[in-house]
């Protein structure tokens, strides 16, 4: 059977499914925003939207789609629009349900690093750095990470932890100071990934019509936990495909 | 760079004129306020609503030995990487966006080991900002903990005193010269903003001198018909200068979106011929350009146009 949509729109109706049932979220920029936008027009019409640059519940225009936070395009039909510290004090209060963001790196413990690759000091790569990333990752009720799956992102331990997940597993991260949240779920463009209850190690949760479980052991950097039996994720509908389409038509993130 | 004592701070604001006074002058005549080896902090956020033509008029003015700061740097960062302006740049973020990948020039500073960049988180760097203009030494979070960012800047944990809770601490900021580009001000310095308000009013408390340029002047008693709309008050303000389209190609909250393509050609620039390009694209713009009017000479006129329209259309 041939499948009739990209990697990147797949990423994202998947991602776009994750907030069916949730209320608030926080939406970091490209896909994870994309998918809040397409979830707001398709599963989740009552979703109010959150982004960094202080836009709450905006409604954006298909084919104007924000590649700041921070832009007039984000702001359109908004409920309010705040300060940026405003923003991060009521993540930090609790008023934000989940999370979404994507990684350039992450690890079995749901680590991301967006900072550097090699040493901090002399990095191989110098990346752009956490923007409010780490506040998403560390304020709000749980967080799901978006991002292409392949080898390169998926590593045994990130070369910086610009953005906590489960730390080191088991309850390192809530010893650290981090009492609330971490990391719920992983979606990529093979699967969806949970986190082992006492581990926090990732584990499969369901695979993508069409992948193989073999495709992701050798597009994934470390083990992961792999249960007796895999479901399959349906596939993406005919609406939730056109929806995604017509948002981005000039194609700048899918 | 060592965090400036809020004492310190609070002194050096009790040097500065808080009289109500005409504040009205030049681009040229604001920035002579700015000197070498300063702390400047910049409003707005991204490509919204950046104090570029504030920015532009820095470097044509050579000013050297800066420290930079920015929640969210845009090209602007770039540039006073490009001519060795800034010997530090304290930010959460740098970039122009996703679609125009990594920035060349981070990258090649920061891996060769060049750079002075403070990696802080969003919040973490907002809150210094407002730890700052509430004239306080620090204060507590609960983001940044446990990762490599707390490690790598000057943060501290502490235990709550009332609940044994482990919380992060981030210092004050207090920049030497905050940077603004707002929608409205008046003589005095009353400044309002329509749109996102960012961190601005944080910045500005926080800073000791405050330049403002305006895409208006309007008369005082229109300040004070919409009091509520006011970001910045007069008082903080040391310098405003009239300059329509100060934040062009960048956008402007109802009046003008930004010029993406403009983004493209720059970033294509820098991919065909390196860094190089950052150069060839300021002696052009900037140094090429005398004045804030001969800089927007350089645009076409027809793309303003549409960008002014884009701009009602996305509000309406």
């Amino acid at each position: 059977m041939t499948r009739d949509y990209t990697p990147s729109e797949l990423l994202t109706v998947m991602a776009s499914r994750e907030m069916v049932g949730v209320n608030t979220i926080f939406a970091g920029v490209g896909i994870p925003l994309l998918a809040a936008i397409l979830s707001q027009r398709t599963h989740s019409p009552g979703l109010t939207i959150i982004v960094e640059g202080g836009s709450i519940g905006p409604e954006v225009i298909p084919g104007k789609l924000p590649i700041s936070t921070n832009e007039m395009r984000l702001s359109h039909r908004a409920q309010m629009l705040l300060g940026i510290n405003e923003v991060f004090l009521l993540t930090q209060r609790g008023f934000l349900e989940v999370g979404f963001m994507g990684g350039a790196q992450i690890d079995r413990f749901g680590n991301v690093n967006t900072t550097v690759v090699g040493p901090y000091e002399k990095p191989r790569l110098r990346l752009p750095g956490s923007g409010g990333a780490n506040d998403i990752i560390s304020l709000c009720r749980h967080t799901v990470l978006v991002t292409p799956h392949e080898r390169r992102r998926f590593v045994p331990k990130v070369d910086f932890v610009t953005s906590p997940g489960w730390l080191d597993g088991g309850d390192s991260r809530a010893r650290s100071g981090l009492i609330f949240g971490g990391v719920s779920r992983v979606v990529t463009d093979l699967g969806l990934f949970g986190f082992e209850a006492g581990t926090k190690a990732m584990q499969i949760a369901s695979l993508h019509p069409g992948v193989s479980l073999e495709q992701v052991v050798a597009n994934t950097g470390f083990e992961l936990i792999i249960p007796g039996t895999i479901p399959v994720t349906a596939e993406p509908t005919q609406e939730e495909l056109d929806t995604v389409r017509a948002l981005d038509p000039d194609r700048r993130f899918l | 760079m060592k965090t400036a004592d809020f004492v310190e701070a609070r002194r050096r604001l009790g040097e500065k004129s808080l009289k109500t006074t005409e504040k009205l002058t030049t681009l040229a005549k604001a920035v002579n306020l700015v000197r070498d080896g300063d702390h400047v902090a910049f409003g707005g956020c991204m490509f919204t609503r950046t104090p570029l033509a504030l920015a532009m008029e820095i470097l044509r003015q050579g000013r050297t030995g800066l420290t930079i700061s920015k929640n969210l740097m845009c090209y602007e960062g770039e540039w006073f990487m490009a001519v060795d302006a800034a010997q530090n740049v304290i930010t959460s973020w740098l970039g122009i966006g996703l679609p125009w990948g990594i920035s060349r020039i981070l990258r090649e500073k920061g891996e060769s080991g060049q750079l002075r960049l403070e990696d802080w988180s969003h919040m973490g760097l907002g809150m210094r900002y407002r730890a700052g203009a509430m004239g306080l030494p620090f204060l507590p979070t609960l983001t940044m903990l446990g990762s490599g960012l707390a490690e790598v800047t000057e943060t501290r944990s502490m235990a709550c005193p009332f609940t044994g809770q482990t919380l992060n601490l981030v210092p004050a900021l207090f920049p030497d010269v905050a940077l603004l580009h707002v929608h409205r001000a008046d003589r005095y310095g009353n400044c309002q903003i329509d749109g996102y308000p960012f961190m601005d009013a944080d910045i500005a408390a926080a800073s000791t001198t405050v330049l403002v340029t305006a895409e208006e002047i309007v008369d005082e008693d229109e300040i004070r018909r919409h009091p509520d709309r006011t970001a910045i008050p007069g008082f903080m303000v040391d310098a405003v200068a009239h300059v329509p389209y100060g934040a062009y190609p960048h956008e402007m909250h109802g009046l003008y979106v930004a010029d993406y393509a403009h983004y493209d050609t720059y970033v294509d620039a820098i991919k065909a011929r390196g860094t190089g390009a950052i150069r060839e694209y300021l002696d052009r713009f900037v140094y090429g350009a005398a004045s804030h009017e001969a800089y927007l000479a350089l645009f076409d006129g027809e793309v303003l146009k549409r960008n002014e329209q884009d701009a009602k259309e996305l509000l309406g």
